[in-house]
């Protein structure tokens, strides 16, 4: 196994005598996995982990098929959460549809219903304004920070380690107060429109979110110093659940799982939206594969998104007073007022509610990058204001289907670790 | 909507000077091109696709299906490809009859990643993959009977009413949430009282007792 060696970051204890960064060998030799043998003439056994087990993030359920203790195989069963959502969509008006995408990936609610903005808008051909494209990329990166907060303090409870999940669950509430503040719902934001957005941010959102920015990375730097040096938590990740970048793309994984592989593919740069080739910010790639990469990789993700949002701030400061919506009476409800005060207005209204925004004949499918790697919404329209078929790319869902793969004759205890890694939604991979 | 006649991917050319035929025809829709494939040659295409040193498309991003509100238009396979090398995107479709049986070649073995999402078509279209390893229903559960849920001629709110969907749930027996392979594993199928082995054994799980 390669050894790894990590700046120390502390300043005066990590210099050498010259003043130079000391590395610090972290990798620890893990005790190799004993052979299954027949020696002992025993049985395989069938273990049930779950549907309703605080490991498998959700109603996941995995039989796990045991050689003593290590895993022969794993057989992930879903289901428990499925709700149609796609049969939904097709009952419905684009603009009705932001509802469901709240509820799919429940943790990073903003960004999928960015995502049905931005693919709606693919489908009829819709410029939306400089204002609402920074917005957007704000909530995506909101979205990013919260979900990986999450990730990173269940895993650190499912690997033993208690106390960052309070620190990023008060971090993560910081953010949901932006949320609720901005879209009036802490989980529901429902907050883009087809063309625009639901609401602008409210007088002084931008100082909230300014101060989460400065004082957020010292809690990244708090979690960082409790676990990444930390012999516990190396020996739990390294070299547990590696998958080779041949395999990711071979599994079409996606995302955060894909990038610790050593592929730097992230939509963001490859295949960019809402503007993001005009931000300054990098793609972090790990090179083994692992669990403990990719806790690297999200760590390095978060004070990314915490630049992008810095940048986003000052561009909004430039673009104040600017409209969110397109100046399209057909596509956007006019103010309230307005309609009850103004014919022409009360009919733009009355046509939206009633028959919804037609989109033309065609498809369209639009990938994002989410937290938990390439969501993509595709739409194919026969022309009439609901859509033949609306698709969700569900990350979680193929990056789950890799877990047998990443499973195969790992110890009982890893499999938690490396689900954890995963970094599943079940609301998400069940729809 | 767009001002000039969109130009399509530049795999479409390399596609049919190869293929003659095989490829039906193509469009571009937002963008995005799209090339029909023949059924029976499009497993041989994209596995051209994938490794032609020319198209590379290595990256499976999706595998769904489309079933149009006109029911004579046929149910459509949709892969969508992507290379992350070139950067370039395509979208391969076939077109299945729905008079004749829904059957395709599965592409399981060219990229590993079709393995849940040729479960999920099969769950929630009945599309069957021809060469899948373990084509079971994937968000349903085994055992479920009424029929494929993202088809048109599926009603929103199901087949059953709420009483008899509920009535169905509480029905249901433990062991059927076990597939008959997986109780095979440990031989605990054998230690299944008679009664409840030969229920199993007729494929009736989840019935009223």
């Amino acid at each position: 196994m390669s050894l790894r060696s990590v700046e120390m970051a502390l300043s005066t204890p990590g210099l050498d005598a010259q003043g130079n960064v000391r590395k610090v060998p972290l990798g620890i030799q893990l005790p190799k996995v004993p052979e299954p043998s027949d020696e002992m003439n025993s049985e395989h056994m069938l273990i049930n982990l779950g549907p309703q087990h605080p490991a498998t993030h959700g109603v996941l359920r995995l039989v796990v098929e045991l050689d003593g203790e290590t895993v022969i195989r794993v057989v992930p069963h879903i289901g428990y959460l499925h709700s149609g959502f796609e049969k939904l969509g097709e009952y419905r008006h684009y603009n009705q549809i932001i509802p469901l995408t709240d509820r799919t990936d429940y943790l990073s609610p903003m960004a999928n219903n960015v995502c049905l903005a931005l693919a709606a808008e693919k489908l009829m051909g819709i410029e939306i304004t400089e204002r609402c494209t920074v917005l957007r990329v704000m909530a995506c990166e909101m979205s990013r920070i919260i979900s990986h907060l999450v990730w990173l303090g269940t895993t650190g409870i499912d690997i033993g380690a208690y106390t960052p999940f309070l620190w990023t669950f008060q971090q993560r509430e910081r953010i949901y107060n932006l949320q609720e503040s901005w879209t009036g719902a802490r989980l529901t934001t429902s907050l883009t429109r087809v063309g625009g957005l639901m609401a602008d941010i409210p007088d002084g959102w931008e100082a909230g979110l300014a101060e989460f920015c400065r004082t957020f990375p010292k809690t990244l730097d708090d979690v960082d110093r409790m676990f990444t040096r930390n012999a516990i938590w190396i020996g739990r990740t390294q070299n547990v659940g590696s998958i080779g970048p041949e395999d990711a793309i071979n599994y079409s994984l996606s995302g955060p799982m894909l990038r610790a592989s050593g592929v730097a593919y992230d939509v963001r740069k490859d295949r960019p939206y809402l503007g993001y080739e005009n931000y300054d910010f990098d793609v972090p790639v790990g090179e083994h594969g692992d669990c403990y990469d990719r806790y690297i990789v999200r760590m390095e993700e978060m004070r990314q998104s915490v630049r992008i949002l810095e940048q986003a701030l000052v561009r909004l400061e430039r673009l104040k007073g600017a409209p969110i919506n397109v100046s399209d009476p057909r596509l956007i409800l006019p103010p309230k007022s307005r309609a009850m005060s103004d014919m022409e207005a009360m009919i733009f209204h009355f046509k939206q509610v009633m028959e919804g925004v037609k989109a033309p004949t065609g498809e369209a499918y639009m990938g994002i990058e989410n937290p938990k790697g390439e969501l993509g919404y595709y739409f194919v329209s026969d022309g009439t204001a609901k859509p033949v078929r609306w698709r969700i790319r569900p990350p979680s869902f193929i990056n789950l289907a890799c877990l047998p793969k990443l499973c195969e004759g790992v110890l009982l205890s890893d499999v938690i670790a490396i689900n954890a890694s995963v970094d599943i939604v079940m609301g998400e991979i069940d729809r | 909507m767009s001002p000039s006649r969109p130009e399509p991917s530049p795999s479409i050319p390399a596609l049919t000077s190869r293929f003659g035929a095989a490829v039906l025809r193509h469009e571009v829709s937002c963008g995005d091109t799209i090339a029909y494939l023949a059924r029976d040659r499009a497993h041989e295409i994209l596995a051209w696709l994938k490794d032609d040193p020319a198209q590379r498309f290595n990256y499976l991003t999706d595998v769904t299906a489309v079933e149009y509100r006109d029911m004579e238009r046929p149910l459509e396979i949709v892969y969508q490809l992507r290379s992350l090398d070139r950067k370039a995107d395509l979208r391969c479709k076939i077109e299945l009859d729905k008079r004749a049986p829904l059957e395709v070649d599965s592409v399981y073995d060219l990229w590993k990643g079709a393995d849940w999402l040729e479960r999920e078509v099969f769950d929630m279209f009945g599309v069957a993959f021809r060469g899948h390893p373990d084509l079971r229903r994937i968000l349903m559960w085994e055992t479920y009977s009424e029929g494929f849920p993202l088809r048109k001629d599926f009603p929103l709110r199901g087949h059953f009413s709420r009483a008899e969907q509920t009535r169905q749930a509480l029905a249901a027996n433990p062991e059927a949430h076990y597939s008959l392979e997986e109780l095979s594993i440990v031989e605990s199928y054998h230690e299944l009282p008679a009664d409840v082995r030969e229920r199993l054994s007729r494929g009736e799980r989840g019935t009223l007792r």
